[in-house]
């Protein structure tokens, strides 16, 4: 009798058969990297394997790696392990990777999300026997609006404060959540971004995403030179001397934790747009149910209520300890992110 | 309702005041006059009473949104706060009727008395038919707990700008027992509403920070005791008697004692004064422990009013013989309440509250000091010039309180806190020092900086020894300064002592367990307070 396909160890998710590891934490000889965000993709790694499409943005990241390229849906045979890595939606990019050993497949979701959002290649149900899911927003409280519906409330925010002659800006992770909004923005007028924002916005454009033309803030950039402007700037250069020299301005931030006033009002985050790179309890459920898995694994996110209710609903449930964040750091640390 | 749930949004979305008056002044000119009623009535705190339980709510909410009631309890658990936890579990709307804030509020007060099956019916109907803020609103006037983030004096001022009625005319007008299911906006905004026992609005001091050297010389100012009561306004009309709490609460029938006063007050006298249980033998106030018997009692047993009398101690006079005096001089006031007070017969519950005499400032400072002993929580200081303002307006009015009482105490139990706090740990129960045990005496759950409670909550996950549904049992290890303004003998803490206003001062990194105070130490301090 084989032992599982994959086993969960204290550096990360591990393929005895392959020898390999998926997103660790510690380093590792041979690291399979989801997708390009740091708690995936961590330094020090002896060799990586990524989608083609993740690489540039992790060795932007990371310096210099010695790392493969791998096209979506290509299988390789790695030691007794058969692998392909399959679109999770998240950010360009990500993956959810499959490993199968001895007639058993297994896949690891990373970080996912259902609905397409224009930039992203778009989710992909893997079928399997066991399933490795993130469960950030794991409670039924979290459910998207389609994203044009956000979009137009974001749209008629931007003008609203350009007809205030205010500069508007929003607050999203600098790699994933920024390139999406600006891939899916009227054009009300210029977009400007943070040095962080350009910097990966440039990546993407280098390969071939299409992304509208962007100015990146400099000390000359202010609300005066470029009236009626939208700015996209990482979560903490809200409310920073940086985002004060602009002029006058409104603030806000766009993440899934927005959907919560409580969350909102605990974190002082004033008004927000729900919007967010991880699968909603809809997008969840469907989701799992899609890859027809009868193991499922969670992980990352309101586990242990994603578990009890996975139990009720017939799977065999478990949950697995990562450093993918925490319930708790979610909300510190995540809570402008997700 | 959807003109209401945009003010809300606008309210919710700023902490701006120009802002949020911009809102609710614009509410104010264009929303359906019935719903300005209305929303001027819950902006006062005029909620229409509860016609469904919170239980119901839930049950019906994990049944409308498929889930089974284990997962709506750890969803409302993250969420914090149970009307927007149901808002955001419920299915999307099927259709977008747009019912008015006045026929919601109508249909939720219809629905009191009806038998289960009928109110549910009408809820879920309602729900359906209500995008997701309008259902938080909903159901926050379901469960009667609703809250708007505004102060009464920006609203007013906002209503202000949209009526052209001036500020203080309009805070007095929406003063007292007007109905909002039977008056017009009109009538409201012109101040025919409610009846002849209408309140003025009480004028509200202002913490004195430091001493009160920086209040110029002595000679302009009057000092009487800070009494720790119920602040109240009684009315005395020709066709009204009224006690009236600061909180526009009706208390009239709860202090009969106070009831012959109607006989034997000049027709037309409103007095702000404190409602006080009176100690007769020795001239001077029980401790407010007796006063809080009384409270929430609509009806007081016989040996309730002997064990604790209530008395008036009058601060000032609004009217006079039927005129509106609040706008001459305080001495001027002072001068006729005391007219009228020595004119009645004696035995009365109605007394002036004294004048403290005072040379300079470091005379009050003494007496200050000797305020616990008089009964009193420290001293207020009034210009001997001012009016009688509505609302609080910093120059006029000061209240120096005494330094609060302190002991060190360390934490025993945790418990998660509600709505904004929910998710952290707020609520902690504290133990102090009795031979080799630790008895728990006091719970307390603010005076930390949300990146305290942020670090202690880690420090309770980590640290859990026991759970008791919410609550959590931890080392005792935190060591809290905690603070309170007051502190009485109790028969129902263990402990054996009660605490008035407890809150934590400090987190004691600095100390061990092995440092916190005793009970005796506070024992001492029960019988010092004596």
């Amino acid at each position: 009798m084989a032992g599982p396909v994959l086993s969960f160890t204290d550096r990360g998710i591990y393929c005895a058969a392959g020898d390999f590891y998926i997103d660790p934490w510690r380093p590792v000889a041979r690291a399979l990297i989801t997708h390009g965000h740091s708690d995936h993709a961590r330094w020090g790694m002896g060799a990586y394997l990524a989608t083609h499409q993740a690489l540039p943005v992790m060795r932007k990241r990371l310096g210099q790696i010695t790392a493969e390229g791998i096209a979506y849906g290509e299988t390789r045979v790695i030691g007794g392990a058969e692998v392909s890595f399959h679109p999770a939606g998240h950010v360009p990019g990500s993956a959810q990777i499959r490993v199968t050993v001895g007639g058993q497949t297994w896949v690891v979701s990373g970080d996912y999300k259902t609905e397409a959002d224009g930039l992203a290649e778009g989710f992909e149900p893997v079928p399997c026997h066991a399933f490795v899911s993130e469960c950030t927003f794991g409670l039924p409280v979290f459910r998207w609006e389609p994203q044009p519906v956000t979009m137009d409330r974001i749209a008629r925010w931007w003008a609203a404060n350009a007809a205030e002659g205010k500069t508007s800006i929003l607050g999203a992770y600098s790699f994933g959540k920024a390139q999406r909004l600006l891939a899916a923005l009227p054009d009300l007028g210029p977009i400007l971004t943070h040095g962080a924002v350009e910097e990966m916005t440039q990546v993407l454009r280098d390969q071939g995403y299409p992304l509208p033309p962007t100015i990146r803030v400099t000390p000359e950039v202010t609300g005066k030179t470029h009236p009626g402007a939208i700015v996209i700037a990482p979560p903490a250069a809200l409310g920073s001397a940086w985002s004060a020299r602009l002029g006058p301005s409104e603030e806000t931030f766009v993440s899934g934790w927005m959907a919560v006033r409580g969350i909102r009002r605990r974190r002082a985050l004033g008004t927000g747009f729900v919007l967010s790179d991880h699968a909603d309890w809809p997008g969840l459920n469907a989701a799992i149910r899609a890859t027809g898995a009868e193991r499922v694994f969670v992980t990352h996110g309101y586990t242990a209520v994603f578990r009890k209710w996975l139990q009720t609903r017939g799977y065999d449930a478990g949950i697995v300890e990562t450093r993918f964040g925490d319930e708790a750091e979610a909300e510190v640390d995540t809570a402008v992110v997700g | 309702m959807k003109r209401f749930a945009a003010l809300f949004a606008a309210l919710d979305a700023t902490t701006k005041t120009g802002a949020k008056i911009a809102a609710l002044t614009d509410y104010f000119r264009h929303a359906p006059e019935a719903d300005r009623v209305w929303t001027v009535a819950l902006l006062t705190g005029r909620r229409p009473q509860r016609s469904v339980t919170a239980t119901e709510l839930r049950l019906w909410a994990a049944e409308a949104a498929g889930i089974p009631d284990w997962l709506f309890e750890e969803s409302y658990a993250v969420v914090g706060d149970l009307a927007e936890t149901i808002a955001l579990l419920l299915p999307p709307p099927d259709a977008a009727a747009d019912l008015k804030l006045d026929e919601a509020i109508r249909g939720l007060v219809r629905l009191s008395g009806q038998p289960p099956e009928a109110r549910k019916a009408a809820v879920l109907a309602a729900w359906a038919g209500l995008g997701a803020t309008e259902r938080l609103l909903y159901n926050k006037l379901l469960t009667g707990g609703f809250r708007m983030g505004v102060a009464q004096g920006l609203m007013t001022r906002a209503l202000a700008q949209a009526t052209g009625v001036e500020e203080s005319t309009l805070a007095h007008r929406l003063m007292g027992d007007w109905d909002p299911a039977t008056t017009s906006f009109a009538t409201l905004i012109s101040g025919e509403a409610g009846s002849d026992a209408r309140p003025y609005p009480f004028a509200l001091a202002s913490q004195l920070e430091g001493g009160p050297e920086t209040l110029g010389p002595p000679g302009g100012w009057l000092a009487e005791w800070k009494w720790d009561g119920i602040r109240g306004q009684l009315i005395a009309r020709p066709c009204a008697f009224a006690l009236w709490s600061r909180g526009e609460e009706l208390i009239t029938d709860r202090f009969p004692d106070l009831a012959p006063l109607a006989d034997f007050l000049p027709a037309g006298t409103v007095i702000d004064g404190e409602v006080l249980a009176w100690d007769a033998d020795r001239g001077r106030p029980l401790p407010f422990a007796a006063l809080q018997r009384r409270i929430g009692r609509k009806t007081v047993p016989k040996a309730l009013l002997a064990e604790a009398p209530a008395r008036l101690l009058a601060y000032d006079l609004l009217e006079d013989r039927g005129e509106d005096i609040r706008d001459r001089p305080f001495t001027d006031r002072r001068a006729r309440l005391e007219a009228i007070l020595t004119a009645l017969p004696p035995g009365l519950p109605l007394a002036p509250s004294p004048l403290v005499a005072f040379a300079d400032w470091g005379a009050l400072a003494a007496t200050r000091a000797a305020a616990r002993g008089e009964g009193a929580e420290g001293v207020m200081l009034k210009r001997a010039t001012s009016a009688y303002f509505a609302g609080r307006r910093r120059g006029d009015w000061w209240k120096w309180k005494l330094d609060p009482f302190s002991v060190d105490a360390v934490m025993l139990y945790a418990q998660a806190g509600h709505g904004r706090r929910a998710n952290l740990f707020t609520d902690f129960t504290f133990g102090v020092r009795d031979g080799n045990t630790i008895v728990p005496f006091t719970k307390a759950y603010s005076g930390l900086t949300d990146a305290e409670f942020a670090e202690i909550t880690r420090w309770v996950q980590q640290n859990t020894l026991e759970r008791f549904g919410p609550v959590r049992k931890v080392p005792a290890e935190l060591v809290f300064e905690i603070g309170f303004e007051g502190i009485q003998q109790s028969q129902r803490h263990k402990s054996g002592i009660a605490l008035r206003f407890p809150r934590m001062l400090r987190w004691r990194r600095d100390k061990g367990v092995e440092e916190i105070d005793t009970l005796e130490s506070l024992r001492a301090l029960l019988r010092a307070a004596g």
